[in-house]
């Protein structure tokens, strides 16, 4: 990953109601840096309903709509109509939703949108559970995690739902992930999204450290952990779902080394660990077959 | 221009004069031709909007929220359980303050499946905070449309325009055509002070503790209560351009009237007819009709209904466990300041329909009632 320069211009301000090393947080920093003070956002319930802070304070100095739970997709492409039809062609505008608000409840505004190939950013910030009402499990929960509502004796069989596939067979023509843990490609990714006309979906891996069970000060090796021992792959997709680029250029860690120190993972067993780790093998594997096939496709590069 | 055109045809045409310029809908039985031709129209440029086809009525409301927040002028039509998928989002459009206008096509709920009118989806829309003006005529469905962006806009509060599936949407009859440029200075572009503006921030709708939230319900409250005069102002001015008036309520045939039959929609012109031959029998009737539902018309309706000696309401809706939802409004509204008996009457669910026979049945039992062993009377059920 080659390093952009990172703007000094802050829009969002301390004084936020975040938990110690929110991810979400340094999520909407990164990004907002990159899209510039023509952005407008919507958000619908999530952390960030919070974050923002009570009225009359707001801890980002850009236009906020908040929205209910699962209309932030089409409250963005309303907005943007909106602000086109004042002859504002210019502003960015951005849904910025939880994995809840993503995976499940959100997913059919979203959709639709991606369908109609909206003129929005969307993000997904992942945390890997409904944090702001206190951890339960959304179908973005890994296998193998303890929520309030997957209590250890019962913890979550299911497997995380695969969204990026899901927005994958929308044909939209810009799809990312990124980690909190590497600043810079957030920064160059929104970059790039900003530019592109139609539905572009950006994916952040965001730890919770409250929901995880994790020390505030791990967040950030925890995001890095995630990406390293392949559990969550950065990746591209571009060119309307056609062309995939896995990033591979790191030094591999072990999936034991990234559980762990969650202590949403504490009551597996080894033999457990081991059923997880050869998943996200099979996955990665999975992945870069898939990488290698669509660039053999004849006529894609 | 006078045409000879369907109930929701005259939305549209309605609509393409108010100049709105985002539409959002999704399409429902017996909405659908609202948004068809609206779609049309945007397509062949005979309105400069932007026409968001979307994937649901919760959708359809949620684009018209992010449109009417970031400062255009948004409108939406549906019907039955498409208003009852908007639910939350109608709420939203309150508490955001949002002049959205929406059509909404009487139909009854399911199930069974039932694609004819009666009035239960938007009276369960009551308490969201929408004002709500019940149509009668398709040459009033279309004037409405701009009286409620300019009524939705002067109080930054959304408008409900509801008309009876079928005998009105449906049905064919003369009206005259209002075009965008007679329109224009009657109904000026939409300017709102505060908008989604990157030049000028603000965060609409984060969290409001204890402190903040009830001041902001109050003031939805007292749009709530400056809404009849600004209905009636605004009916004023489009009557001084167009020479039509509908006012908050129409009483017919009510100075001497004896007994007096509450209605709304299209039973009102039935029962009009009605009312004119009881009165060439020598019975001294008349007739209430209430065109807008919220905020409720409490004086207006108290003063026409006082002077009577018997009150008979007809609900083409049910409120189970209670009454007819116009029949609990009437009595709220008399209450206290009369004894008059007020009888309610359940017709014409699911689309049935209250024919003039009908409601001379009605006129019949309210009259020879004196006091009536029920308030609340369904009328030709057959089990």
């Amino acid at each position: 990953m080659k390093a952009p320069r990172i703007p000094m211009e802050e829009l969002m301000g301390s004084g936020h109601l975040a938990c110690q090393g929110c991810g979400a947080t340094q999520a909407m920093r990164f990004a907002l840096k990159a899209l510039g003070p023509k952005t407008a956002l919507t958000i619908p319930a999530c952390c960030w309903a919070v974050i923002d802070g009570t009225f009359p304070h707001s801890a980002v100095n850009l236009p906020i709509f908040h929205t209910a739970f699962e209309t932030a997709a089409v409250t963005a492409t309303g907005i943007k109509a909106g602000l086109e039809m004042r002859g504002d062609k210019e502003t960015t505008v951005m849904a910025w939703a939880g994995d809840g608000g993503t995976y499940d409840i959100g997913l059919q505004a979203l959709s639709g949108a991606a369908e109609r190939n909206d003129d929005i950013i969307y993000v997904c910030y992942d945390n890997e559970a409904y944090m702001n009402t206190g951890i339960q499990r959304s179908s973005s929960t890994p296998v193998g995690a303890w929520t309030t509502t997957t209590p250890v004796d019962n913890y979550k069989r299911e497997p995380k739902k695969n969204m990026i596939d899901i927005m994958t067979a929308h044909s939209i023509p810009y799809i990312a992930t990124c980690s909190v843990a590497w600043p810079e490609d957030v920064i160059e990714k929104f970059r790039k999204a900003k530019e592109i006309k139609g539905t572009r979906y950006i994916h952040i891996f965001a730890p919770c450290p409250t929901g995880w069970k994790l020390a505030p000060e791990l967040s950030i090796q925890m995001a890095r952990r995630a990406v390293t021992s392949r559990v969550f792959p950065i990746l591209e997709i571009t060119e309307n779902g056609e062309k995939l680029e896995v990033w591979k250029d790191f030094e591999p860690t072990s999936v034991r080394e990234y559980l762990k120190p969650q202590g949403r993972f504490r009551h597996l067993n080894d033999e457990e660990i081991d059923g997880i780790e050869k998943d996200v093998e099979r996955k990665w594997q999975r992945l870069l077959a898939k990488e290698k096939m669509m660039a053999a496709i004849p006529g894609m590069e | 221009m006078k045409k000879v055109i369907m109930g929701n045809h005259a939305v549209s045409y309605g609509v393409r004069a108010s100049e709105a310029k985002v539409i959002s809908a999704y399409p429902i039985t017996p909405q659908t031709h609202i948004v068809e031709l609206l779609s049309e129209m945007c397509a062949n440029g005979e309105i400069d909007a932007k026409f968001i086809k979307v994937e649901s009525e919760h959708s359809a409301m949620a684009a018209c929220i992010g449109a009417s927040a970031a400062g255009s002028r948004a409108f939406t039509a549906t019907s039955s359980q498409g208003l009852l998928l908007m639910h939350e989002m109608l709420h939203w459009a309150v508490g955001a303050r949002l002049p959205i206008v929406l059509a909404n096509v009487n139909r009854a709920v399911g199930p069974p499946w039932s694609i004819w009118t009666d009035q239960n989806d938007s009276l369960s829309q009551r308490d969201v905070g929408w004002l709500q003006i019940y149509c009668e005529s398709n040459q009033e469905v279309q004037d409405t449309v701009p009286q409620a962006f300019k009524i939705a806009e002067e109080l930054q509060m959304p408008v409900m325009i509801v008309m009876d599936a079928f005998f009105l949407s449906h049905t064919f009859e003369i009206v005259d055509i209002i075009e965008k440029e007679q329109v224009r200075e009657f109904l000026p572009p939409y300017e709102p002070e505060i908008k989604i503006d990157t030049a000028d921030q603000h965060s609409f709708g984060n969290l409001a503790g204890p402190d903040y939230y009830m001041e902001l319900r109050y003031m939805i409250q007292m749009a709530m209560d400056r809404g009849l005069e600004v209905v009636k102002r605004v009916n004023k001015e489009f009557e001084d351009k167009f020479g039509r008036s509908y006012g908050l309520i129409e009483p017919y045939r009510c100075d001497d009237a004896e007994t007096i039959l509450v209605t709304s929609g299209t039973v009102a012109s039935t029962t009009r007819v009605v009312i004119d031959e009881l009165r060439d029998e020598g019975v001294k009737i008349g007739s209430l009709k209430i065109r807008v539902f919220r905020p409720f018309p409490i004086e207006e309706v108290f003063d026409v209904l006082s002077k009577a000696k018997k009150v008979a309401v007809i609900d083409r809706n049910i409120s189970f466990g209670a009454h007819g939802i116009f029949y609990q409004e009437i009595k709220s509204a008399l209450y206290g300041r009369t004894d008059i008996p007020i009888i309610g009457y359940i017709a014409g669910l699911g689309g049935r329909d209250i024919t003039p026979k009908v409601i001379r049945e009605i006129a019949d039992k309210a009259i020879g009632d004196k006091q009536p062993e029920k308030y609340i009377n369904w009328i030709g059920v057959k089990i």
